[in-house]
């Protein structure tokens, strides 16, 4: 906000104006335009009336599918909210004539299908350009566009040990381990995200479009670029360290007195060794040659991790986090996704956002996290929970390409438009039981909603995101109305 | 504007663009990195002497440390132009306002407060440069009761609720490998340092961008916040390391990841491993492979004991499966489909010499990546900057340097 000449403006959001069609699914790109809509940018998610995604079908609320279960996925919520929907059939000829006439009105199209499918579709980037000449595309893959393997078919949980990741991960002397994410699609998500951005300013200068190719693979491998030189240079391929690491002594992850909780403490420098062993009352050993530098801290880390251990084995992991970085010494509680919510710091940050989800979507009021990065001339946050499926294919249709709603119910009639799965298989809940029997959860909090009104200490009620419209209007607000005020001309710069 | 070239892809996607780069250590540098490495103009500011700690960090060739040799260093600064300057100094604070004043970007990771505190924080900037975008990456953030606080990378990802649900239920939380969170939040604040200028073109104006590395994490944790949200769940780790599908299966020489799924049933997946046990009844449906997970690892461990890794995971891919493989720096290396994108670069740097390092991030048709020029010696461009730009002679330079202000 500021104050031009004593009146508060709010500023538009950054990205306000920039329209973007997104035939993605699950995480990859989603995640990454979800970071752009969350900024102001028009997304619109372009889906099939006949096979839903992933996320759409991943841990419900409650365990409850409701009436119309591929709008209750939490997976899916938490990636394409801020986003409009459409649900388009490109198998057909008539949906991708609706998708080469939405190209006209677009800046970008994101999509992260395996490479052979777009060029199925007959919506590659040669096909796209040659109906808007500046179009900037991104094709996110698992191996890239082109070579031997660009047809491989790659997810999260497998990229993350063929980048090179698991091999570095694991406990000491152990076996490579994964985390419990897709976890190559975070960090592609957000490099997806620069990556368009980077194309925008290359249009703004030269009025350009292009292609981006982006394989997780090559990013996954750029982030562990250290150990990679190491092997170039020193012909070393390295291990897994559980948590120490080579420059940082000591280094470890220890028990504190609730169930299953830790504190991560790290030492820099000697100057952080005497204060550690001040606070955990043993001032003696910052003279001991057991451990009078970071070599013989290394050496003797195992006795240091005992050491450690008795201190923090009698207090909760936050009032161990608290003591010791009053100290000066770098040290985290290892934070559940629970105590993520609760966490005062990110209270106070309002990261997490509460949404209403619209009536339809029998979700009701959730939190989600909000935005990644905080400005200071706007509050990017949760304007829209994310929409149904086709939700938006009336509004946007007839704003962009003028299509009248006689026209729209004769394809949604013929199945190139939906609302609903046509292979409305039953929903599979993945919920409490499942996740119980493979061991991935401690048994659910019936309570928990009353614990998340308990946020910040009070049971005052989180700032509201704005209401979204009731489901008989469809009056998108950062959508087709804006859009009917939009040529396709490119933005002016 | 001027630019390096005419040739609108030899300047990159971000030619026009100037980027004062007050960073050090990983996420940082690694935010200016992705600027510069797609053609933005960089200029790090390091300190006198020292420089960015990063250059202590190694790896180095033949371990034997040196400034200008240390690996990722290296490849974290790649394009950049380097310059020194003593921030602690009123007259060097001085020569950073002046370096502002011609930059549309400023990228900072001090303290919470520092900037402030060296008049170089965005009120300050901007009142002479009101299309300024200024950076901030910090751990926790500008604000909040943890805005002091330390970290290490450990710290990031205990903090970040990402370290809690890796590793072994009945084990200590596992940290992902080397120095995750730092690149996350670095690959954030780039998209982030975008936005804003992007917007500027609309408003003219600039803005000031709050990046904390905590935020980054929790932002890419994947729904993972969202079983407590949505059912009230506490997500954990994982029951066991081994020993059921999709769990990486030792190899003669390595790892395995034999994927059931991309469309392909358990029938065409007994077939591509050619091992007929796999169809007895008792591995039939998936409720059975649960009920006999044990013996169905036992015939898998001895399936996969004495073939090599890559040749189970292209015959799995063969057969449209997506089997995977844990690879080590040696495999990336050696990787056909990395060579084939010509995935692997050198460097050619003044005293480290000829370094292979990772190349491009992703591929841009009309404005590539480009390696144009190593990571920077330290006070490399002193001369190019401060004579080229800000108008001293070689003279001013020594008598600056003499006083130690660069």
């Amino acid at each position: 906000m500021e104050a031009v000449d004593g009146v508060a403006r709010v500023r538009p959001l950054p990205l306000a104006g920039i329209r973007i069609l997104e035939p993605g699914q699950n995480l990859a790109v989603p995640l990454g335009t979800r970071l752009l809509a969350d900024m102001g940018a028009e997304i619109i998610k372009i889906e099939s009336p006949t096979k839903i995604e992933n996320g759409r079908t991943l841990y419900y609320p409650d365990d409850n599918p409701g009436k119309r279960h591929w709008n209750q996925g939490a997976f899916y919520h938490e990636a394409s909210r801020n986003k409009l929907g459409l649900a388009i059939d490109l198998n057909t000829v008539e949906g991708k004539d609706l998708f080469k006439e939405l190209v006209k009105t677009a800046d970008v199209v994101a999509e992260n299908f395996t490479p052979r499918v777009m060029k199925n579709f007959g919506l590659e980037y040669e096909t796209l350009r040659a109906i808007r000449p500046d179009i900037i595309m991104l094709s996110n893959t698992g191996f890239g566009s082109t070579g031997p393997w660009a047809n491989y078919k790659a997810m999260g949980m497998t990229l993350e040990p063929i980048s090179g990741l698991s091999h570095f991960t694991g406990y000491l002397g152990g076996m490579p381990m994964r985390t419990a994410i897709a976890y190559t699609d975070s960090p592609a998500a957000m490099v997806n995200a620069f990556a368009i951005l980077a194309a925008l300013e290359f249009r703004s200068r030269t009025g350009q479009g292009q292609w981006i190719d982006l394989s997780m693979y090559e990013l996954g491998a750029s982030l562990i670029s250290e150990a990679v030189m190491d092997y170039f240079m020193n012909g070393r391929t390295g291990g897994r360290m559980g948590n120490r690491e080579p420059l940082l002594a000591p280094q470890g992850c220890y028990r504190c007195t609730g169930r299953d909780q830790w504190v991560a403490v790290s030492v820099e420098n000697e100057p952080q060794w005497v204060s550690l062993c001040r606070v955990i009352g043993r001032p003696e050993l910052a003279a001991d040659p057991l451990f009078s530098n970071a070599v013989a801290r290394k050496k003797h880390h195992d006795e240091l991790d005992v050491i450690i251990q008795e201190w923090t084995g009698s207090r909760d992991h936050y009032e161990a986090m608290h003591r010791l970085q009053e100290a000066g010494i770098p040290a985290g509680a290892v934070l559940t996704n629970k105590e993520m919510l609760l966490d005062p710091h990110l209270f106070a940050r309002g990261f997490f956002q509460e949404v209403q989800h619209p009536a339809d979507q029998e979700v009701g009021r959730r939190l989600h996290p909000g935005a990644a990065w905080k400005i200071e001339s706007a509050s990017p946050g949760i304007r829209n929970a994310a929409p149904s499926l086709g939700q938006d294919n009336q509004s946007v249709l007839t704003a962009l390409l003028g299509i009248t709603a006689e026209r729209i119910r004769g394809l949604e009639g013929a199945g190139i438009l939906g609302d609903a799965p046509r292979r409305q298989e039953r929903p599979r809940v993945r919920g409490v039981e499942e996740l119980s029997a493979a061991g991935s959860i401690w048994p659910p909090d019936p309570g928990y909603k009353l614990v998340l009104q308990e946020r910040g200490g009070s049971r005052k009620e989180q700032p509201l995101s704005p209401p979204t419209a009731a489901p008989e209007k469809k009056q998108s607000t950062n959508g087709a109305s804006k859009a009917r005020n939009m040529s396709s001309e490119p933005r002016q710069v | 504007m001027s630019l390096e070239s005419n040739d609108p892809a030899k300047n990159g996607a971000l030619g026009h663009l100037k980027v004062l780069d007050l960073t050090h250590h990983i996420a940082g540098p690694f935010c200016t990195k992705l600027l510069a490495d797609f053609g933005a103009e960089v200029i790090k500011v390091e300190r006198p002497g020292s420089g960015d700690p990063a250059r202590r960090f190694g790896p180095f060739p033949g371990d034997v440390p040196h400034p200008e040799k240390s690996g990722i260093f290296l490849y974290l600064n790649t394009n950049k132009r380097g310059v020194t300057l003593n921030l602690k100094s009123p007259a060097g604070l001085n020569l950073a306002r002046d370096l502002a004043r011609q930059a549309d970007i400023v990228v900072e990771s001090f303290r919470p407060g520092v900037l402030a505190c060296l008049g170089l924080d965005y009120e300050t900037l901007s009142k002479e440069n009101p299309r300024l975008v200024v950076v901030s990456i910090s751990n926790f953030g500008q604000t909040g009761p943890y805005r002091d606080y330390r970290a290490t990378e450990i710290v990031e990802q205990a903090m970040g609720g990402l370290m809690y649900t890796t590793g072994l239920n009945q084990r200590e939380p596992l940290k992902e490998a080397l120095a995750q969170g730092q690149y996350w939040a670095g690959a954030l604040a780039a998209a982030a340092t975008l936005t804003s200028v992007v917007g500027g073109r609309m408003t003219g104006q600039g803005d000031h961008v709050d990046v904390s590395i905590q935020e980054c994490i929790a932002s890419g944790l994947q729904s993972t916040i969202m079983w407590y949200s949505f059912m009230g769940v506490e997500r954990r780790r994982q029951a066991r390391a081994a020993g059921g599908l999709n769990y990486m299966f030792p190899c003669k020489d390595g790892y395995v990841v034999p994927m059931v799924g991309g469309g392909q049933s358990w029938e065409v997946f007994a077939n591509c491993l050619e091992t007929e046990e796999l169809l007895a009844p008792q591995f039939a449906t998936q409720i059975d492979r649960l009920k006999n997970a044990e013996e169905l690892n036992n015939l898998l461990v001895n399936r996969f004991r004495d073939s090599s890794k890559h040749e189970i995971f292209h015959r799995g891919q063969e057969w449209g499966m997506q089997f995977g493989l844990v690879q080590s720096p040696a495999d990336l290396a050696a990787c056909p489909q990395l060579e084939s994108r010509d995935f692997w670069r050198t460097m050619d740097h003044p005293e480290a010499g000829k370094i292979g390092l990772p190349g491009p991030l992703f591929r841009m048709s009309a404005s590539p990546w480009q390696l144009r020029r190593p990571a920077p010696t330290l006070g490399q461009h002193n001369e190019e900057v401060y004579c080229g730009r800000l108008g001293y002679s070689r003279e001013d330079l020594a008598v600056l340097a003499r006083t130690e202000v660069i």
